[in-house]
Formats: C-alpha cells, sequence, structure tokens
C-alpha cells in the first residue's frame, strides 16, 4: 500500500491504481477528458497533468502508476502537488490548445449543458482566446442513423475509438491522417452496425458524436430525470428516463457495477420512440373473421359485452412484456372478480413452468460472476443480439485471457473466440459424454458457468 | 582533430565496397568472437567505461541503458532495435554508415544482442532510404552466408536480424512510436513508463539504439575503452560524426572527435562558411530541433553534448546547418516549424493544435503581418508545448521557435515595423523586400 502526500494530505492508496485515481481518493478533481475508467489508458489529451516533487516536467496522472512513484531520499512518501501555479498553467495551456480549433457553437450544439468541454474551460480555462488563425473545419461523417457527426468540435480523446475496439469488440471507429489533419471516422464512412454503437454519444466529452434521433429536441436542463430499469431485454439495465413534461426524451444508462456498469445496447437507447410515435393508437374489433377499424368507445362497449355474458371460466388475460405493474394488477384484480384464473404472461410462448421456480428463469450466478468465471457454455442464445451488455461483460473477461467460451446453437460472431461445439441436442449430448473437447475446459474450469435460453412451447412467430 | 588511424567508419565515403572481403579488410568482424567468449558484463562493462553516449540525440549513455535489460529472461525474449529511421532534417550520418559500412553496424548489433541477451534484432529503416536497405540486406545476407550471424555461427551467439522498412515518417524515429510502427501499428508514441527495457517490442525487453551508438561498439572492444574516451572531452568523449550543411563551401559528412571548436569544424572540413566566417549569421548545431545559436556565439563553440546544451541548444545527431548572412533566418525557422506540423503524430493535444499554431504565426511573421506583443505569445506557446506532450516530438517543435525568438527577436521586430510601414493607407500591403 502505496503512501502519498496530495497537496499536503498524506493519503494511503491501494497497490496498482494510477495517480489520478488516487487524487480521486484524496477528493481532489483532476480534469481529464480522454481518461475513462473503463476503458485503456491512452493519455493524450494532456489535461489531466500534475506536479510531481522531483520530476522535471509535469506528469499525465492518468498514465501514471502509484507504484512507479519513487519515495524521496529518507524515505518520505512522493508528493504529488495539483493547484500549483505549474499545474494551473499545464491546465491552462491545454484547455487553450483544445479550444483553439474547438468550434464556438455552444449555443447549437447539442452536447451544450452537459459538455466536458464546457465545464472544464469554465473551471480549469482562461477566459480569453489568443488564437487568430482559422479555425480547423472538418467533414461530418456519416456512420448512419442512431449517431449524428459534428466532427469539427472532436477533439481527439479517441474514447469511441477504444470502445468500439475494446468494449464493443468491432473496430469500427478508427483515427485517420496525423497531426491536425486526425479525424476519428468509420472505414470509408460505412456506417456503424455494433449493437454497444450507442454508448459512444454518452463517452464523448465533446459534441461531435451526438445521439441523432434526439438531436435538437430538448436542453439537459429542461429534463426530469427519472431512475428507473430497462425493460427491452432480461437484463434490466439500469437506465435513466429524461423526460420533458409527458413526453419521454431520452434514455441514458445508469452506473450499476453488477448488472450494465455503464453501458446500454443500442435497443435499450434509441427505444424511446416507441413511446411517443409508434404508439397503439387504434383499435380493431373483428368481425366475420376481418378487422375493421373502430374507435375506442366501440371497442370498450364489445369487451362489456363479452364480459357481461359471464362465464368467467371461459375468459383469459394475456399481459404483454412491457405492461407495467399496476397495469397487471389491476387486471389480475379484474379477471379474479369475473371468476377467471387464466392469466399469463408468457405472451412469446416462454416454458416457464411455476414447478421449476423462480431459478428457471434467473440468471442464478448473477452477470458480476462472469468477471471470475473461467469457462461459459452458451446453449442457445446469442447474447450479443439478446443481452449485448451481457456480452460485452463476456467480451471483457475473454480479454484478460482467463475465459474460453463454448456455443451450442446458431453460430455467430459473438467478438471474441469461442468453441462452436454444435447446432443441436446432439452436440449437447457429445459434450454431455466427453466426445467434444470443450468437455475438458469445463471439468478443469473452477468456476464454470452455463447460459441457456429456456425454449419456447410453440414456435417463434416472426 | 582526429588522426586517420582513430577513424572508425573508415569507408564514410564510399571509395571502397562495402561489402564483406572489404569491410574483413578494414577490420570488421575481427575477434568478434573474442569478445563474446568473455561474457555479457564484460561486453557491457566496456561499453559503459568507453563513455560512449548514444548518437541519437539526447546523448543518454549506452552502455547504462543495455544494462537495464534483465539479466535472465522471465521467459519473454530480448530484442535489440536498431533504431535507422534518421529523419531529423540535417542528419544524414546513419545513410552513409548503412551505404558505405553497414558490416560495422551488422557486427555491432551481435555484440549488442549478445550483451543484452537478445537473440532476434530488428532494423528499422527510414521508408525514404530504398538504396541503402538495399545495400543492408546485402551486407545482412552476406553475414548469413558467411555464418557470422543467424542460427548455429561461427561467432557463438544465435542472432537473427531483420530489416524492416518504415513507411517516411519522421515520428517513427522516436522509440516507442518505432516500436509501434514496427509491430504494424500507426506509428504514435507509448506512453512511459512501462519503459522499452522492461516492455518494448511484443511486451518483452527491448532497447532501441541508434545506428551509430550501435556501429561504433566493435571498434570500442577492439581497441578498448580507453582509447575511445582518450578521445574528446569528459563525459563527451569518443568519435562523432558530423554532418555539415547549409551556407558552407563544401557541404560533407564527417568523423571528427567530440568536442571540436565549430570552427574549426566548418574550416578544416567544409571549406569554410560561405563569404568567410563574418558573414555567418547562425547556427543550428544538431539538427533542426535544437536551438539555433547566432554567430557571436559560434566563435569558440566546442561541440559537444554538455557545452552546447549549456548554450541552451544541444549536440542532437550532429548535423549542423550552416545560415549565412543571406538567410531570412524567420522564414527558415518558420519552414522547420511547417515540418513539425507536418510530421506531428496528432496523438496528444498540445503537439497537434500547437505545433499548427506555431507555424501560422510564424507564417505571419515571415511576411511581417504580425504584431509586436505576439513575439510574446508565441514564445509562451511553445513553453506551452515544450515538455507538456508524450514524446520529445513536442519539445523537438518548440526549441527551433524558442532559438529564433531569444536570438533574433530584434529580426521579426524590424520585419514588423517594416511591414506596417509600406502598408498604404486603403490597407493594400506591398510585398516585403524578399531576403534570398
Amino acid at each position: 500500500m502505496p503512501k502519498l502526500i496530495i497537496d499536503g494530505t498524506e493519503i494511503e492508496v491501494e497497490d496498482g491504481i494510477t495517480l489520478i485515481q488516487a487524487c480521486e481518493q484524496a477528493s481532489v478533481e483532476i480534469p481529464r477528458f480522454c481518461y475513462h475508467e473503463r476503458l485503456s489508458i491512452a493519455g493524450n489529451c494532456r489535461m489531466c497533468l500534475v506536479e510531481v516533487a522531483g520530476m522535471p516536467k509535469p506528469i499525465a496522472s492518468c498514465a501514471l502508476g502509484v507504484n512507479d512513484l519513487r519515495p524521496g531520499p529518507n524515505g518520505e512518501p512522493p508528493e504529488i502537488h495539483t493547484k500549483s501555479e505549474t499545474v494551473k498553467k499545464a491546465r491552462e495551456g491545454v484547455m487553450e490548445f483544445l479550444l483553439i480549433n474547438h468550434p464556438l457553437d455552444c449555443p447549437i450544439c447539442d452536447q451544450g449543458g452537459e459538455c466536458d468541454l464546457q465545464d472544464q474551460a469554465m473551471a480549469f480555462g482562461v477566459d480569453g482566446s489568443r488564437f487568430k488563425e482559422n479555425k480547423r473545419a472538418v467533414e461530418d461523417k456519416n456512420i448512419g442513423p442512431l449517431i449524428k457527426t459534428i466532427m469539427t468540435r472532436c477533439i481527439h480523446c479517441t474514447r469511441c475509438v477504444r470502445f468500439m475496439t475494446e468494449v464493443a469488440g468491432v473496430s469500427e471507429l478508427g483515427m485517420t491522417g496525423r497531426g491536425e489533419d486526425v479525424e476519428i471516422t468509420t472505414y470509408l464512412e460505412q456506417g456503424m452496425t455494433s449493437e454497444m454503437s450507442g454508448n459512444v454519444i454518452d463517452l464523448c466529452p465533446v459534441g461531435a458524436l451526438t445521439s441523432k434521433p434526439y438531436a435538437f429536441s430538448a436542453r439537459p436542463w429542461e429534463l426530469r430525470k427519472t431512475e428507473s430499469i430497462d425493460v427491452m431485454d432480461a437484463i434490466g439495465a439500469n437506465i435513466r428516463v429524461d423526460s420533458r413534461g409527458r413526453e419521454i426524451m431520452r434514455f441514458l444508462p445508469r452506473n450499476h457495477d453488477d448488472v450494465n456498469e455503464e453501458w446500454i445496447s443500442d435497443k435499450t437507447r434509441f427505444v424511446w420512440d416507441g413511446l411517443r410515435t409508434q404508439r397503439l393508437d387504434q383499435p380493431y374489433i373483428r368481425t366475420r373473421g376481418k378487422l375493421r377499424p373502430a374507435t375506442w368507445d366501440e371497442a370498450f362497449a364489445a369487451i362489456a359485452k363479452k364480459i357481461k355474458r359471464g362465464n368467467g371460466k371461459k375468459l383469459a388475460a394475456i399481459a404483454g412484456d412491457l405492461a407495467g405493474a399496476e397495469e397487471m394488477f389491476a387486471m389480475h384484480d379484474l379477471m379474479t372478480s369475473l371468476g377467471s384464473a387464466n392469466i399469463d404472461c408468457r405472451q412469446d410462448g416462454a416454458a416457464i413452468s411455476p414447478n421449476a421456480g423462480r431459478g428457471s428463469y434467473l440468471f442464478n450466478s448473477g452477470i458480476s460472476e462472469i468477471d471470475e468465471t473461467d469457462a461459459i457454455l452458451l446453449i442457445g442464445c446469442d447474447p450479443r443480439n439478446e443481452a449485448a451488455t451481457l456480452n460485452a461483460r463476456i467480451r471483457r473477461r475473454w480479454r484478460t485471457g482467463k475465459l474460453r467460451v463454448g456455443l451450442v446453437g446458431q453460430e455467430t460472431d459473438l467478438t471474441y473466440e469461442h468453441d462452436y461445439i454444435g447446432a443441436g441436442p446432439d452436440s449437447l449430448k457429445a459434450l454431455a459424454q466427453g466426445k467434444h473437447g470443450f468437455t475438458k475446459v469445463l471439468k478443469k474450469a473452477k468456476k464454470p458457468m452455463k447460459v441457456y435460453k429456456p425454449p419456447k412451447t410453440r414456435p417463434e412467430q416472426r | 582533430m582526429l588522426k586517420d588511424k582513430d577513424r572508425i567508419f573508415r569507408n564514410l565515403y564510399g571509395f571502397e565496397s562495402p561489402g564483406l572481403k572489404a569491410a574483413q579488410k578494414r577490420g570488421a568482424w575481427d575477434a568478434t568472437k573474442k569478445f563474446l567468449t568473455k561474457g555479457r558484463d564484460w561486453v557491457i562493462e566496456e561499453v559503459k567505461s568507453s563513455g560512449l553516449r548514444g548518437r541519437g540525440g539526447a546523448g543518454f549513455p549506452t552502455g547504462l541503458k543495455w544494462s537495464f535489460m534483465p539479466k535472465v529472461s522471465d521467459g519473454r525474449p530480448h530484442y535489440l532495435v536498431v533504431n535507422a529511421d534518421e529523419s531529423e532534417p540535417g542528419t544524414c550520418k546513419d545513410r552513409e554508415i548503412m551505404r558505405h559500412d553497414p558490416h560495422l553496424l551488422i557486427e555491432g548489433c551481435l555484440i549488442a544482442g549478445f550483451a543484452m541477451g537478445s537473440n532476434a534484432g530488428y532494423i528499422y529503416i527510414r521508408g525514404e532510404f530504398i538504396r541503402e536497405r538495399e545495400t543492408l540486406q546485402a551486407a545482412i545476407d552476406e553475414a548469413y552466408d558467411a555464418k557470422l550471424i543467424g542460427k548455429n555461427n561461427k561467432n557463438g551467439w544465435d542472432f537473427d536480424l531483420y530489416l524492416h522498412h518504415g513507411a517516411g515518417a519522421y515520428i517513427c524515429g522516436e522509440e516507442t512510436a518505432l516500436l509501434e510502427s514496427l509491430e504494424g501499428k500507426k506509428g504514435q508514441p507509448r506512453l512511459k513508463p512501462p519503459f522499452p527495457a522492461n516492455a518494448g517490442l511484443y511486451g518483452a525487453p527491448t532497447t532501441v539504439n541508434n545506428v551509430e551508438s550501435i556501429a561504433v561498439v566493435p571498434d570500442i572492444l577492439r581497441r578498448g575503452a580507453g582509447w575511445f574516451s582518450g578521445i574528446g572531452r569528459p563525459n563527451n568523449v569518443g568519435t562523432k560524426l558530423f554532418c555539415i550543411s547549409g551556407h558552407v563551401n563544401r557541404p560533407c559528412n564527417v568523423e571528427e572527435e567530440m568536442g571540436i571548436p565549430l570552427k574549426e569544424l566548418l574550416d578544416r572540413h567544409a571549406g569554410g562558411v560561405r563569404g568567410g566566417w563574418d558573414n555567418l549569421l547562425a547556427v543550428i548545431p544538431g539538427g533542426s530541433s535544437v536551438r539555433c545559436l547566432p554567430s557571436d556565439t559560434c566563435q569558440n563553440l566546442p561541440m559537444d553534448f554538455d557545452s552546447l546544451s549549456a548554450h541552451k541548444s544541444g549536440l542532437g545527431t550532429a548535423a549542423v546547418i550552416v545560415m549565412d548572412k543571406s538567410t531570412d533566418i524567420i522564414r527558415a525557422i518558420a519552414r522547420l516549424s511547417y515540418f513539425y506540423k507536418h510530421e506531428s503524430c496528432g496523438q496528444c493535444t498540445p503537439c497537434r493544435e500547437g505545433t499548427g499554431w506555431m507555424y501560422r504565426v510564424l507564417d505571419r511573421m515571415a511576411r511581417g503581418e504580425a504584431e509586436k506583443r505576439e513575439i510574446d505569445m508565441l514564445l509562451e506557446v511553445t513553453y506551452q508545448v515544450e515538455g507538456h506532450t508524450i514524446c520529445a516530438l513536442g519539445d523537438a517543435a518548440a526549441w527551433p521557435v524558442q532559438g529564433l525568438i531569444t536570438h533574433f527577436r530584434h529580426v521579426i521586430e524590424e520585419r514588423i515595423d517594416q511591414y506596417s510601414a509600406n502598408s498604404k493607407p486603403d490597407g493594400a500591403v506591398r510585398e516585403p523586400v524578399a531576403a534570398e
């Protein structure tokens, strides 16, 4: 446990952390753009420079491990200054450099109000500009329907590039060119296809990558923020619902280390338009085998007429996946009062049996256990598309080199290496009989994990 | 002045063949095996006590650098990487070694590889060096055929040498960017620590040395550390290749002892400054990245690491760029600034944004189209870049501008005055009188 003196206060910190983390533990704020604790260290924005006593130059605190610091000649702990004149000058200098080619278009920028550059320029920058030359302009890239680019605003922190390469597992973004001509782009301006791509919007510290569907629709300070849980997949990602008046404007992830960390899938992020524009706004009544448009009054009259016939046993209700708890409870009460016990929520035909108990549909070991498992057998599921953040978690574990993954089911690109075992029950049988090499992996594993998707009682309807 | 018998590069001008036979006649590959039998520690100790300082620019003691390599491998291989990406404007010494005396380099690689427990060496050669690559590759092939290097060679240390051709980027001369490029990635410097001696090429312990540093090692061992350290001044010893270019009568490369006075160097080997010594305006003593020195400091200037850094300049690669009084010094430094703007990798902020800013201001200043207070602003910008970047390119971009402002502020001010005096009331501006 190395000891440090940060701004005059002695503090003992964990082994192996970086200086920026140590400063955080000492409640000292260090400005940063490129540093992100869930991504690899780039050290390129130079905003987090601090002064270490005895070192001739300011040091990027994100890139220096506390264990690399040497104690003084008499064993005194290394001294770090974050409020000295040198540090102040260094920050102002870097901030000035970042701003010389950054457009002053905050009034029309969607990042305005939640922009790291804006905030840190206020806190650590100077008020004027000495730059009189022409500003750089960069062509915007069309990278698909979800992410809007205004590349002139880019400060080249490469957070997005590192996210796509490391977390999402597809090298869809990269930096081309050199010097002040560097540009973040997809290869030949191809659209981004990753199921996690929307996270680069949150990661971008400036307004270079913003949400296309949300563009120009609201300002962060006029939104009401409600904490919630996502229902688009079985993960239950923690999200924040931003609404204005009665309209939901966007979904953002909330951090939860045991569930989604701070990522959400694109399905989660961009589903909000379904709540506003793609609503069920027209009831239909089936007469003589054909659906015809009706009014709500007609529809409810039709329902009431049927219910009033009595015989509750012939009634049944199915709750949709997206129905709220209150509505389902009201429905339950209604059906009970009518004498019906036929209620169900398995609208997709999932074969969940009450006899098997709750354990049959839960992710029993917990998502965070993926960080410790050494072998995963995926059966009949495609986590990349069905639970994208879970897949990212498996990928992260795989990147440590301590995880082997086997797949039974449809072969697909999971963004990490895996042993494809086979498509059907035969391959499961082979696995059980030890006829496949992956059996050995599972046997040797100390904490193996099996992930499977429950079968359906009826074929999926497309 | 260096005596002929003390020269290491006896075929610097290519009067003889670069081939193996001719090289052996000149002394290369002589007693190599004997040095290897004396053991790793002896080699490192000999290089250390010779006082050899790295010839790539920073002047870090070579023997000390080698001693940072782990003594015992932890399972990872060790690598020797030779930096032959000689791209510093004004520098053309490694080129001559690879063209005309490649066997000294190859022999040096074997010895250095042995000293650091490395069985594989990579020479990263600059993209523009096509002929040099061909000559060097031919020499490597010769050495393989003669069983001087390779598996089970005559010298008793398995050593494979690979020549890798770069793509012509200045930044790939920075050691960690070079490693990135060698690994097939984009040439961008890495963060240090970890230093290459801990985690370099493919994450394995690596030492990156300049061509000249490696090529002088065999001769140091052959003639003894005392011989090498006896040349020059204390802490600045040995022979050094100087590349003299610019406004001299006979631009040339020459091997001289460290610490030779600049005046003697120019007069004896380059035929003196064009138009006589009094016509000298300034000298850039160590390649484009060091601060220039005005003529009055050049009178008694020993050319070595310590005395040049005492003048706030540097020996760098010992590429002496001479500028006589016909030079438009602002334009000249603006051109260097353009070079650094062009070669910045774009990774970290101060260099990416600062190099363009510095160049543009200088470009205006060269025309006089600036204000005098901008001179101090420019100086401040250079200090904002210097020391705030991942690699030394930021420093390299800032120093020439600092040298210009320190020594030639009056020229910039005159140019600005001249420009304002020439502007007409309607705002139209006459072209300033062009210097040559």
